[in-house]
């Protein structure tokens, strides 16, 4: 199969690329960044596909002011829902669109099947990097000298979302550590709630917490990629949770159902560790809560701290065989970091803007009436500010999470635990990256 | 329409001659019999029940009152809802799905009966081969085939076009399948003969004589075809790109992931679903009564 063979070229090429920019301590150009990337003449028509409910907004202001670049919005189902697929089809097909929308976790992906352009070398990138918050550059850049692959769109900074009011009347402190929150969760489970919800199908969120530990789950070196999901802090994270779960100081309710809604809408559940994103969630599943909730920093594993994870957030890539790469590059710019274009993103689909500046913009500027006023952003753009850069994501997270999701599924039902899941989730990833033909250190 | 059917086979195998002579149903079997039914037609109808209850309910209400009972009545506020958002796409939606259903089932009825008609009632070589390639057909799942048939449609730069939906939407082994095996049945050979003695062409035969005596099997293909084109879900997913092409099908599968980034759009989800099926049972209250008078006819045979 084409697909098969192209996944193998293409991982030995981002592996050796890779390769050569750990052993190169020099400035020299890494192979790959071909050197130019020069305008097209005359008018272009690019095509972007995004899932963003409503990016022909921002994409309108762009038309707006650039006749000579159009850019026709392509859409479809979310990454993982199939528009991913769909691109893997369309780069097999020779067809595939200037611009693709694709979340970070999917970025090696689609970096080690050779998907994605490199525009290191168009106008005003590399310096491009000092307006985004610090780690999503290197997601967008493997860490290879010279080369960026897509520019950071939105991300999900978590925090902790808890009912103030439920908090004060209890006379519960508002835990600062996860010590303080196991405590906290056995005197709500005493007056009959519950602190949280483990959810068992979100591997990205527990992925997001492991990643507050400074826990990592892959990396790559010049032999291959390494595969490391239970690895200290993942096992801490683990076994926390899984003490909260044996102990019934957690629901298992499945995430994103009606039940789960109901549970907050109820006040059965007081708090949850989420992403900036999750604001609109409890706001739109829980509205009879209105004005209770209020939003503080993710516990800390170490007292003082200030760590933060990250659930969710996209790039905007310029694919494989873009004929115009120099113009796509410039849009994809201007589209993440235009305080207009961020604005309409905002507006339509409630994205959090991957830029410093970002979040500074009006809209994050006031209070929210659903948080008892609170300028809940505040919180998390500094939360932005505290993620740790060195989280690399593997090239088949869908099947890890699939995987693991399996297994977490078992575990809150007491089939087995959360430790072991994983553990499962590190043998099937393995032999999931060999099956692909990407090389794996054991 | 099979539920009388099946009353009277019932009916018949576990009748036992009764004192005064008459038919009796055993008491035994009848209560299992409708035992059965009824945890069936509960089985089926339950989602259904909990769509239109869910469909009619505010956002509020949606999470935190009874799933299957009512509480404020918002169905029309819902409707108005779905119907507006993004300019109307919705209705748009529905629109190409009747397109693509509509045109599509009527053609490749068309087509399938002209395929059958003709193994049927022509001798000619490699008729058989023909026919068992044709049935090899039948067992090709549509979803194997959406890939390949994405990499023709590239080459030909067809995709994201309504043919790329439309032309593999013709095709129907199975409404060949039928038709051969009903013209054979329910058109003589005899008539197709008058009809030659009195000078009609073949086409015209076909049209005017063949096509009346078939149909019921051609409102069975018709209605296979238009669900299984109104159902059809991987292959625009896979063609399309361009919103204003897709199937509702389609669309409502977009908007539900989607519910991450905009969490109240599942209610028009939910809403937009319900509105979704309404044209199959239309389509199936309409034509179910040829259907049933197809097979009374064959019956009576």
């Amino acid at each position: 199969m084409a697909i098969t063979r192209v996944a193998r070229a293409g991982a030995i090429a981002a592996i050796s690329a890779l390769a050569l920019t750990a052993c190169s301590t020099g400035g020299t150009d890494a192979p790959g960044a071909s050197g130019d990337c020069a305008p097209s003449d005359g008018p272009v028509t690019l095509t972007f596909t995004s899932w963003l409910p409503g990016v022909e907004e921002a994409v309108a202001i762009w038309n707006e002011e650039n006749p000579d670049v159009q850019v026709e919005v392509q859409t479809g189902p979310n990454g993982n829902g199939g528009t991913y697929q769909n691109f893997f089809n369309q780069l097999a097909a020779g067809n595939a669109p200037d611009l693709g929308q694709i979340e970070f976790d999917a970025m090696p992906n689609f970096r080690v099947q050779d998907g994605l352009e490199n525009i290191a070398a168009c106008e005003g990138i590399l310096e491009a990097e000092d307006q985004f918050v610090s780690w999503t550059w290197s997601q967008v850049t493997f860490g290879e000298e010279n080369a960026v692959y897509a520019i950071p769109q939105d991300t999900g900074p978590m925090a902790m979302f808890f009912r103030a009011d439920l908090f004060e009347e209890a006379g519960i402190a508002i835990p600062t550590t996860w010590d303080e929150y196991r405590e906290a969760a056995v005197q709500i489970r005493e007056q009959g709630g519950y602190i949280n919800n483990f959810s068992q199908s979100d591997i990205n969120a527990f992925a997001g917490l492991v990643w507050q530990a400074g826990g990592d789950w892959f990396s790559t070196d010049e032999e291959g990629w390494t595969v490391d999901l239970t690895g200290a802090e993942t096992t801490q994270v683990a076994e926390y949770w899984q003490g909260m779960i044996d102990d019934d100081l957690v629901a298992v309710y499945p995430p994103w159902t009606d039940e789960w809604n109901a549970a907050y809408n109820s006040s059965e559940l007081w708090t949850w560790v989420s992403a900036v994103w999750g604001a609109n969630t409890i706001a739109s599943g829980a509205p009879d809560t209105a004005g209770n909730w209020a939003v503080a920093p993710m516990p800390q594993w170490e007292a003082g701290g200030s760590a933060a994870g990250n659930w969710g957030g996209s790039t905007t890539a310029v694919l494989k065989g873009s004929e115009h790469p120099y113009e796509a590059a410039q849009f994809a710019l201007w589209l993440n970091t235009d305080a207009d274009a961020l604005t309409a993103m905002n507006r339509t689909a409630n994205i959090y803007p991957a830029t410093i500046e970002g979040a500074n913009l009006p809209v994050f500027a006031e209070g929210v009436e659903f948080y008892g006023g609170q300028n809940i952003y505040e919180v998390f753009a500094e939360a932005g500010n505290n993620v740790n850069p060195d989280f690399t994501w593997g090239p088949t997270m869908t099947q890890v999470y699939n995987d693991v999701a399996d297994g977490f599924s078992g575990a809150v039902s007491g089939n087995g635990t959360l430790l072991d899941a994983l553990t499962a989730g590190q043998a099937s990833t393995i032999e999931a990256l060999k099956a692909a033909s990407i090389p794996v250190k054991e | 329409m099979t539920v009388p059917t099946d009353t009277r086979a019932l009916r018949t195998q576990g009748a036992r001659p009764s004192r005064d002579g008459g038919i009796r149903e055993s008491v035994v079997s009848r209560t299992v019999a409708m035992a059965v039914m009824v945890v069936a037609t509960l089985y089926f109808l339950t989602p259904l029940w909990w769509l239109l209850v869910a469909s009619t309910k505010t956002r509020s209400d949606f999470t935190s009152t009874n799933p299957l009972w009512f509480a404020d009545f918002a169905f029309f506020d819902n409707i108005a809802a779905v119907v507006t958002y993004r300019d109307g796409v919705f209705l748009r939606w529905l629109g190409n799905s009747a397109l693509y259903a509509g045109v599509g089932a009527l053609l490749a009825t068309v087509i399938a009966a002209m395929a059958g008609y003709a193994i049927a009632k022509y001798a000619f070589r490699g008729r058989e081969t023909l026919f068992n390639v044709i049935l090899g057909g039948v067992l090709v799942p549509a979803t194997a085939l959406a890939l390949p048939l994405f990499l023709l449609f590239s080459q030909a730069g067809a995709t994201n076009t309504i043919w790329a939906v439309l032309l593999p939407s013709l095709v129907s082994p199975f409404g060949v399948y039928l038709s051969r095996i009903y013209a054979s049945a329910s058109v003589p050979d005899e008539i197709i003969e008058a009809a030659r003695i009195d000078g009609a062409g073949e086409v015209r035969t076909f049209f005017t004589v063949a096509t009346r005596l078939m149909a019921p099997a051609l409102v069975t293909i018709f209605l296979f075809q238009f669900v299984a084109i109104w159902n059809n879900f991987f292959l625009p997913l896979i063609m399309l790109r361009d919103e204003n092409l897709f199937p509702v099908t389609l669309g409502l599968y977009v908007w539900n992931t989607q519910v991450s980034q905009i969490p109240d759009i599942r209610a028009l989800v939910v809403v937009g679903s319900l509105l979704s099926i309404i044209p199959l049972i239309v389509t199936f209250l309409a034509l179910q009564r040829f259907w049933q008078s197809g097979l009374a006819n064959g019956g009576l045979k």
